[in-house]
């Protein structure tokens, strides 16, 4: 008896055991890019060269803005550690090569989702966390207060590689205007170019325009026109062909969005828990099984919120408080006017 | 055979151990690329850019194909090196004459600037004199005019067109002239050869280079006008300058950097080529009756140029690959354009930075035979 005993533990041991292993590698068996992650240690993340809002890094070399944080809240799901990040800054010209050659895993460097990006390039675009659109900056003492105003010979500052430059000539061809376009490869040396008197116009995305004015000699001097010349939804890229990675990201960028739609909070966190919605529930790991088919425990959109903080919360921290664009305008909840809408977490 | 293999075996050896890394990086960015679902092919060459450059030698816009702009990065490239090595040509000789100066301030002057700038990174010095003329230049309407028809600006040097009427006359007339001057040289030679007599053959060639355009506008009916640059106000602080031909500052500023980086060490080529004439030839020549400019023309030079040549080749190949910095300062060369904008645009990365070697790889080349050809024909040929 006790002999039989003996080898039926060793036998449910094993079982155990082989039941854990096949459990908790299902789906990090098919990502080899989570994998890789949890193997490193770190989440590999591409960054722009500094663009105040959105990725930045401080003097000691702390990066800040709302597209880090998408990689920080990946950290956080999966690594159980936001600062678990090697950020990697890279230009716009650099960004893609990174991605599809393996250097980076997610490229969160205020990139625009378009069609030939998403389908040509090997990309995967997991969703949208900024509503952007290209605007125009001018010298106050120029006296111009719209493009109307603009006229032949005009000389636009601009970054090369971006959706920036095709925009920009669709534009100026629409209105039959010629123009002077001079496309840096560095966004320093854009503003640098625009602020000695180089160009009569600086164009990028609306948000990049804000956040730039603060770089300027003296940012008074000058004004972002009113009109949006496209669309701009920026958001996080993966490589193409690995779709658990690619959930991975989407759903640590929903969950953020979610949590601000449900009141959690970095700081209410914990005590959502015993909340009554199982919706909330859901989204802070006490109910459901909502990480296993990433191959993650249950608690990981918690570990988001509470050592991230909802997608309100990033946005106030990085674009409202320092003062770059106070008005969240499109990219307001659903349910205050905005256009943020995400899939349920269920 | 057992010979012959030894002979040849690691030979044979290296030749497949390149093939095989060859072979497996491509087939590795194959599988890759296939994993990725990226596509390999050139086709996109010939669709349509949609975007603009700023400055271009031929015409060019969005609608062109991305062949045209590969053009019009290529001929920026080689519009920026040709300017350069022309200029840091002339100033390298002139520097490294300096060096040699027995004038004390000139010699360490020389010696100055030469240490100054080969020891200074060059993309540095490119930011340098691009952001130092930018702050330092004036704005289109505070621009003073330069003999009343010039004006350098921070958005570029404006300078008049030249409007021709009949201009194929006075390029036929410029044609003959240096056909002219061909023939009477090889003519002056023979005569020189044959019966010892000297022709005047600079004064001649001057005189010809000059005389014949100058009948072609008496009577060949060319004439020449000039467009001037009229100021145009965009608003209430902002204006440009309409008509005329316009370099942009960013051309400006690459070609001053390069050339004065460059003409440091041209400068020490010239400088080691003179010196590596021995004092003796130069006695030599003067012992035997030569002028002073003889000396130089017939003795010195030809010696010095041996020297010269071969080093002087290296700075030309390295300003040329060293013009692809353009991109940091928005001058549209073939990085900034077709390995910038053209592959972001794309995503053809592969194809793209393998046509842009090729191309770097071919211009490089091609600077290197034809110096080879002029340092062969140089060359001192032993009788």
């Amino acid at each position: 008896m006790f002999k039989y005993l003996k080898q039926l533990t060793s036998l449910v041991a094993m079982v155990a055991v082989l039941f854990t292993f096949t459990t908790e590698s299902m789906a990090a068996k098919k990502s080899k890019t989570l994998k890789n992650t949890q193997k490193k240690g770190f989440v590999r993340c591409g960054v722009s060269q500094g663009l105040p809002g959105f990725s930045n890094a401080d003097a000691a070399g702390n990066w800040t803005g709302v597209d880090v944080d998408v990689c920080r809240a990946v950290a956080a799901a999966v690594l159980g550690d936001a600062n678990k990040v090697k950020f990697t800054p890279l230009s716009a010209k650099e960004r893609f090569t990174a991605l599809t050659s393996g250097e980076i895993d997610i490229l969160s460097r205020n990139t625009t989702w378009t069609l030939s990006r998403d389908a040509d390039i090997g990309l995967t675009f997991v969703g949208v966390n900024f509503y952007d659109g290209q605007g125009f900056m001018v010298r106050k003492s120029s006296g111009i207060t719209s493009t109307s105003q603009f006229k032949n010979g005009i000389s636009a500052c601009t970054n090369i590689g971006t959706t920036t430059e095709l925009n920009m000539r669709d534009f100026f061809n629409s209105r039959g205007i010629s123009y002077e376009p001079v496309a840096f490869e560095k966004a320093d040396e854009v503003v640098a170019a625009y602020d000695a008197g180089r160009c009569d116009t600086y164009t990028t995305d609306k948000s990049g325009l804000a956040a730039q004015r603060t770089k300027m000699k003296n940012p008074d001097e000058h004004i972002v026109l009113p009109e949006t010349i496209s669309k701009e939804p920026l958001g996080p890229v993966v490589r193409q062909g690995d779709s658990v990675w690619e959930d991975i990201v989407r759903w640590s960028l929903n969950t953020m969005i979610e949590a601000e739609e449900y009141g959690i909070t970095s700081a209410n966190a914990d005590m959502m828990k015993t909340s009554d919605n199982p919706q909330i529930k859901r989204l802070v790991g006490a109910e459901g099984e909502m990480g296993a088919a990433f191959g993650l425990d249950n608690e990981w959109n918690l570990r988001i919120i509470k050592q991230v903080g909802n997608y309100g919360e990033s946005y106030k921290r990085n674009i409202a408080d320092t003062g770059i664009l106070p008005d969240r305008g499109p990219n307001e909840l659903w349910t205050k006017g905005g256009i943020l809408y995400v899939p349920p977490s269920r | 055979m057992n010979f012959k293999l030894k002979d040849i075996g690691p030979q044979l050896i290296t030749v497949l151990a390149v093939v095989l890394v060859f072979g497996f990086f491509t087939y590795n960015a194959q599988v890759n690329m296939e994993n990725r679902g990226i596509d390999f092919g050139y086709g996109f060459l010939s669709q349509e850019s949609s975007f603009d450059v700023q400055f271009s030698l031929i015409e060019y816009d969005g609608s062109h194909s991305y062949f045209r702009a590969y053009l019009v990065g290529l001929l920026n490239t080689i519009l920026v090196s040709v300017i350069g090595i022309f200029l840091a040509t002339i100033l390298g000789v002139l520097v490294g004459i300096a060096r040699l100066s027995p004038n004390y301030l000139i010699n360490k002057f020389a010696a100055f600037y030469v240490e100054f700038f080969r020891n200074i990174p060059l993309l540095l010095q490119i930011f340098f004199w691009y952001f130092a003329a930018l702050r330092a230049l004036p704005l289109p309407q505070d621009a003073e005019a330069m003999f009343g028809i010039s004006f350098l600006t921070i958005k570029g040097l404006f300078v008049p067109a030249f409007i021709w009427e009949n201009f194929n006359i006075f390029f036929y007339s410029i044609v003959a002239a240096i056909v002219a001057i061909i023939v009477i040289r090889a003519h002056a030679k023979k005569v020189q050869e044959t019966q010892g007599k000297q022709t005047p053959v600079l004064l001649i060639s001057i005189g010809l280079i000059f005389i014949l355009p100058l009948l072609s506008f008496l009577i060949g009916g060319v004439r020449l006008s000039f467009e001037v640059p009229v100021l145009k106000q965009l608003a209430t602080t902002s204006f440009i300058y309409e008509g005329g031909v316009s370099l942009p500052p960013e051309l400006i500023a690459l070609a001053l950097s390069l050339s004065l980086y460059t003409a440091t060490f041209i400068a020490e080529c010239v400088r080691a080529g003179i010196q590596g004439v021995g004092k003796g030839q130069k006695e030599a020549a003067a012992s035997i009756g030569l002028t002073q400019n003889q000396v130089l023309k017939l003795v010195v030079m030809p010696q010095a140029l041996r020297i010269i040549i071969p080093p002087t080749t290296n700075q030309y190949l390295n300003l040329t690959k060293n013009s692809s910095l353009a991109a940091a300062i928005a001058y549209p060369d073939l990085v900034l354009v077709f390995a910038g904008t053209a592959l972001m645009q794309t995503g053809k990365a592969i194809e793209i930075v393998s046509i842009t070697m090729f191309t770097y790889l071919s211009l490089s080349i091609s600077i290197s035979l034809f110096m080879n050809w002029y340092n062969n024909k140089i060359a001192i040929t032993e009788k």
